[in-house]
């Protein structure tokens, strides 16, 4: 027979034995298939990703107006158009107010045509939200009626809140009025820019982390029910079958394992593409469409997996004898030497370290030296384990039965149980690494805004009120249902002489209320001016005067460019009783300086002030007052930007993506923890005989109990040291690299290694009815 | 029912055992004294080796008596009855007993040192069984190292190590050789009278049958003492 | 069994005078039934006529009993001849034990209690022997195992024979 043939005809038989094997050679194959689903679910999923993340990009760019082409004066073909983002209920809202000004005005993408004035165009998740009962109080701010629903090509993702709202009113003053812009095309064509290091670093390594532990997973994964099956091919050596044979017909048992593991895992990425549209993390979603592996990349994986597996096997099987009376492995395994056992890790290390610090200053990482450093530190895991808990055994002596029962299984196959063990090593070492470098980016971004919401929700800010409609606003914002307080302060620039000195001088209007949230006022009535002190603050206003001085007010930096067609600075003199009071930082946390008056005394005809506040202040117990404080305050004009004021900024979207990560290597976890637990029932029943004759010579149930836990115990939990240890100083590392000050998240660290403690206890409390069953006499019966 | 003759070291009244419609033992009776080999004859499932279980108190009887110097094993709880074997009692089985990875000594040692006894101590009092046993060489080696006859002369070291009173043999020989199985017998039997411990063999060989003092045969879980009869 | 043959291989250690002859032949084979003189004189005149054996010497005071015997190199050939051929197989029929099982199952006694009465008897003998072969040396341990194997044997044909004769009655009277 030609050699393919003889192949085919091995492995064909191999795959018969691993779905003829019965109920248990069933279950071993669908465990193994599982096994290796998830894994080609995750690998498919890697390389879906690369095109997920540019298809949204793209459409991103597509309806960008960042870059897009400008026009000075109206004309057939542009549109005004401004950003009028909202939030509702913690949720942002992405908002474009349009106004075409000629027939050929571009159209962002996803429309068919300019909604009209008051009309919107929806996403479909912002159109669900409007008819949801959730999204009543949004309905009464964008009341308008819906001209269309934007088509997904404008869209980056399925769950993205955003609308097009048509104007009539829009209109652009000058080049200033830097809210407004004037298009005449949307989109842009970029070079993208490369990832930020740091997150590149991220995302390479979540890969490289997730991936290693399938790995060593899958290769765990087709040698499950190995005792029985060296007995099986034992038996076809008896009848015949030469030792090549047994080998290639046990890999076809392994190929028949993976290739279920392709089907499962092809399964498994359908159904997780088609979730992917409902799920939004922090408002995150994904297009099922985008998740879509590249075609060569799947057919590697379909190609590479099964090939993977044959070829573990035929490796694991290298130092096995299968003798038609039973397997042997090879006489005795020289012991394990530890030089070239360090050498992995301590290259790997190698490979990382040079790259210390570039993170901060936008060097560029190697991704190719970031993921063979990684990649080498994890595989050290692997080599490193049967080497230490073949030293741990080989060192213990004393201790109890149970212990010593553990110790001496140990001590004979030490390298099957570091094989079970080290995909939870490799699993818990990863996240471990990963979960602090997420840490420590994330202390970063967690910092306090120094705003305070206590003393107001929300801050309303205005370009270019003039001070009757600022007051308005506030009366309006003041009426709303649960709004307790709306005060409003405007604020102008002055300067000593024309044209104006370096430091401007800010000047804040307001009423005596309204001062009170910026300085420390004693007393304040109507008529009555400040001089701040107070540190300055950085950017334009830095200047202070002194009561009585005569200053230029308003528009006192006019650009040659600009057509002059605004009022002119108009002079005005500090009142001599302004008092010096101390600054105070106001809600949103900033610190003024220069001068404080009271409206009757401000100066007049300086026609829009540049800038406005209001500070708005809810009754906390109404869910509601917020969201329509925005409403009155969208309604009173939707170009207003109504800021919410927070403690601190949000956890940068981590906090989110650490607990899928937590819980992603948990289920790896919890997947071993089953391998584990089928490797151990199948040795309980090869020892069923021996457990009997134990329990009748007196031996207790507990005993043989403690045993069984010592033995799933003791490689784990040095594997979980082993793990912790390469993970932190994995996670430093990378730290290092990212240029944050390392610390050890010990949180992360003893979460993981609680889950993998807590495997452990599972494995073995779901081994003890079979045990216990096992220990029963029926086992001494001869057959 | 019939009392248990007087002086018994264990005896069984009215045994009756049913695994599921079964029934294993039907009303069975056993007695043995100190020192005395008795066999237990029957074919196969006659229900001998229940026999065997329920008096060394491994399975309880549905009914029954079974008495050990005094006490009744039925009234006691698995705790007591764990310890009653650990200690009074010893085990030879047919094969499969050995802890494949603990060396022959540490085999012979594990009953002394599931009663507590100090591991150096357990392991030279097994050395001593050993010797007697003939068996003293393969000490440091592993069960999977040594012949069939080899391993059950192990184990009947192991059985004898704690010094028991009632060693219990269900089908000692039935894995070895004439040659192996005539050694052990012997060994067993002349180590079992020197200690003055008593055997119950479970057997269906009646040449093995021949080192005992008595037998008596169980036939559909019923016993008939033939001493009695004959 | 052949008992010149039996003779004529004790001689072969050396000559020896009938009286001896007889003694050792006990010892090592006669446990159960002692030769008797007669026979012994019988056995080896015919030896001494086949020229198999002849006589060494004669001691003084005379008498038949007192001739020392000589194995002749015809007689050694003799030995070889016969320990180098098999026996007839012998079918062995224990006319008795099958007549009795036989007889119980066909009156409607149950043959397993035939069977435990015979192997308490077998047993008892057995016990004998097998402690005679654990007291005794190899030789003792060599005859005695042979007839344990035998009785053994006996004991399995019956409980075979039992067996199935049960099952056949079963048959014929259902």
């Amino acid at each position: 027979m030609s050699r393919p043939r003889v192949w085919t005809r091995d492995l064909g038989m191999g795959t018969r034995f691993a779905f003829g094997g019965g109920r248990e050679g069933w279950i071993r194959t669908l465990l193994t298939g599982v096994g290796v689903g998830l894994g080609v679910a995750l690998l498919l999923i890697s390389t879906a990703i690369p095109g997920a993340l540019t298809a949204r990009y793209e459409r991103g760019d597509a309806r960008s107006t960042m870059h897009s082409d400008t026009a000075d004066a109206p004309g057939p073909d542009t549109l005004l158009y401004a950003r009028i983002g909202q939030t509702y209920q913690r949720k942002d809202i992405e908002g474009h107010v349009l106004r075409a000004e000629g027939p050929h005005a571009p159209l962002p993408p996803g429309l068919k045509k300019i909604p009209g004035p008051g009309e919107l165009a929806l996403s479909p998740a912002l159109d669900r939200l409007l008819k949801s009962s959730e999204g009543a109080l949004l309905r009464e701010r964008l009341d308008g009626p819906v001209s269309e629903i934007v088509g997904d090509q404008g869209l980056v993702g399925p769950g993205e809140l955003l609308f097009y709202l048509g104007s009539d009113t829009l209109t652009k003053n000058g080049p200033d009025d830097h809210r407004v812009e004037r298009i005449t095309s949307f989109g842009y064509e970029t070079d993208r820019d490369t990832l930020d290091p740091v997150l590149m670093l991220m995302v390479v390594l979540t890969f490289v982390a997730l991936l290693m532990p399938v790995a060593v997973f899958i290769a765990t994964a087709v040698r499950f029910g190995g005792e029985r099956r060296d007995r099986r091919l034992a038996a076809l050596r008896l009848v015949g079958a030469d030792s090549r044979m047994v080998r290639r017909i046990a890999a076809g048992e392994a190929l028949a394992g993976s290739v279920v593991g392709l089907v499962l895992g092809t399964g498994f990425f359908a159904v997780g593409r088609s979730l992917v549209g409902s799920v939004s993390l922090r408002q995150r979603s994904v297009f099922p469409a985008d998740l879509d592996p590249a075609p060569w990349l799947a057919a590697l994986v379909a190609v590479a997996v099964p090939a993977a597996a044959v070829a573990v096997t035929l490796f694991a099987l290298r130092g096995v004898v299968i003798e038609p009376l039973g397997v042997v492995r090879t006489a005795k395994p020289s012991r394990r030497r530890i030089w070239w056992r360090l050498l992995l890790p301590l290259v790997g290390i190698g490979l990382l370290l040079p790259m210390g610090g570039r993170g901060n200053n936008h060097g560029r990482f190697n991704q190719w030296q970031v993921s063979g450093g990684v990649a080498l530190l994890l595989i050290g895991i692997t080599v490193l384990l049967p080497w230490l808990l073949e030293r741990f055994v080989g060192k213990t002596a004393g201790g109890p039965v149970s212990w010593q029962l553990a110790v001496r299984r140990l001590q004979v196959d030490s390298g099957g149980a570091a094989r079970l063990v080290n995909g939870i090593a490799v699993a818990v070492a990863g996240a471990i690494a990963l979960q602090m470098l997420f840490a420590g980016v994330e202390g970063d971004y967690t910092e306090s805004t120094g705003q305070d919401p206590s003393r107001a929700a929300v801050a309303v800010l205005a370009n270019r009120a003039s001070d009757a409609r600022v007051d308005d606003l506030a009366r309006r914002i003041a009426s709303v249902q649960g709004v307790t307080r709306a005060v409003a302060l405007t604020s102008t620039q002055a300067a000593h002489g024309m044209p104006a000195e370096e430091d401007t001088i800010q000047v804040t209007v307001g009423t005596c209320a309204a001062l009170g949230e910026v300085a420390t006022l004693d007393s304040c009535k109507e008529g009555d001016a400040f001089v701040l002190t107070g540190p300055s603050s950085t950017g334009i206003y830095g200047g202070t005067a002194k009561p009585g001085e005569e200053l230029f007010v308003g528009n006192v930096r006019r650009y040659a460019s600009e057509p002059d067609d605004r009022p002119g600075p108009v002079k005005w003199q500090v009142p001599a009783g302004a008092r010096t009071v101390p600054a105070r930082e106001d809600p949103s946390g900033a610190l003024r300086t220069g001068l404080l008056v009271t409206p009757s005394v401000a100066p007049k005809e300086l026609g829009d002030f540049p800038d406005a506040k209001v500070f708005v202040q809810v009754d906390e117990s109404g869910p509601d007052a917020l969201d329509r404080a925005r409403n009155a305050v969208f309604e009173a004009d939707p170009l207003v930007t109504a800021m919410t004021l927070r403690h601190s900024t949000q956890a940068a979207g981590f906090s989110s993506i650490r607990t899928g990560l937590f819980f992603g290597a948990a289920a790896v976890l919890v997947l071993i923890g089953g391998s584990l637990f089928v490797s151990q029932l199948e040795q309980l029943r090869e020892r069923r005989k021996l457990l009997s004759s134990l329990v009748a010579f007196g031996t207790k149930r507990s005993t043989l109990s403690l045993s069984v836990l010592w033995q799933t115990a003791v490689p784990i939990v040095l594997g979980l040291v082993l793990a912790a240890a390469v993970g932190t100083s994995l996670g430093a590392v990378l730290m290092s690299m990212a240029a944050q000050p390392v610390r050890i998240d010990w949180p992360s660290v003893l979460g993981m290694t609680g889950v993998g403690a807590g495997v452990v206890a599972a494995v073995t409390l779901l081994s003890l009815p079979p045990l216990l069953r096992m220990m029963r006499p029926d086992g001494l019966r001869t057959e | 029912m019939t009392a248990a003759p007087a002086g018994s070291l264990l005896a069984a009244t009215g045994l009756r055992k049913a695994y599921g419609s079964t029934d294993a033992l039907d009303g069975a009776e056993f007695s043995i004294h100190a020192g005395e080999v008795v066999a237990v004859m029957g074919p196969s499932g006659s229900g001998k080796s229940t026999l065997l279980h329920c008096l060394a108190g491994i399975v309880p009887p549905d009914s029954g008596s079974i008495v050990y110097a005094g006490r009744e094993l039925t009234s006691m709880n698995d705790g007591e009855r764990s310890e009653l074997r650990r200690t009074e009692f010893g085990f030879v089985f047919q094969f499969g007993q050995l802890v494949p990875e603990l060396t022959c000594v540490e085999n012979v040692a594990l009953p002394l040192r599931l009663t507590g006894v100090k591991r150096k101590e357990a392991e030279r009092t097994a050395l001593h069984w050993m010797e007697q046993l003939q068996v003293e060489d393969l000490g440091a080696k592993r069960p999977g190292e040594i012949s069939g006859g080899q391993g059950q002369r192990v184990a009947v070291a192991r059985a004898l190590v704690t010094g028991p009173r009632v060693i219990f043999a269900d089908e000692p020989t039935g894995a070895l050789d004439s040659l192996n199985g005539e050694l052990v017998m012997q060994l067993l039997t002349e180590a079992a009278r020197s200690a003055n411990a008593a055997v119950v063999l479970v057997t269906h060989e009646t040449r093995v049958a021949a080192y005992s003092d008595r037998e008596i045969v169980v036939r559909d879980g019923r016993s008939r003492d033939m001493e009695r009869i004959v | 069994m052949s008992i010149g043959h039996t003779l004529l291989g004790l001689l072969e250690a050396g000559p020896r005078h009938g009286y001896d002859l007889k003694r050792a032949f006990d010892e090592k084979f006669g446990h159960d039934r002692p030769l008797a003189y007669g026979q012994v004189y019988s056995t080896m005149s015919r030896l001494l006529k086949n020229g198999l054996v002849e006589v060494d010497g004669i001691e003084s005071g005379g008498g038949p009993d007192r001739k020392r015997y000589a194995i002749t190199d015809a007689g050694i050939t003799d030995v070889e001849t016969w320990l180098s051929q098999p026996e007839k197989p012998d079918p062995y029929l224990h006319s008795t034990l099958y007549t009795k099982v036989v007889l119980a199952l066909l009156t409607g006694r149950r043959a397993d209690e035939l069977l435990d009465t015979q192997r308490a008897e077998h047993l008892r003998l057995m016990r004998v022997l097998t402690t005679r072969k654990r007291k005794g040396d190899l030789a003792d341990q060599l005859v005695c195992d042979h007839a344990l194997f035998h009785l053994e044997a006996d004991l399995r044909w019956l409980e075979l024979t039992a067996a199935r004769l049960g099952r056949l009655a079963e048959e014929v009277r259902r």
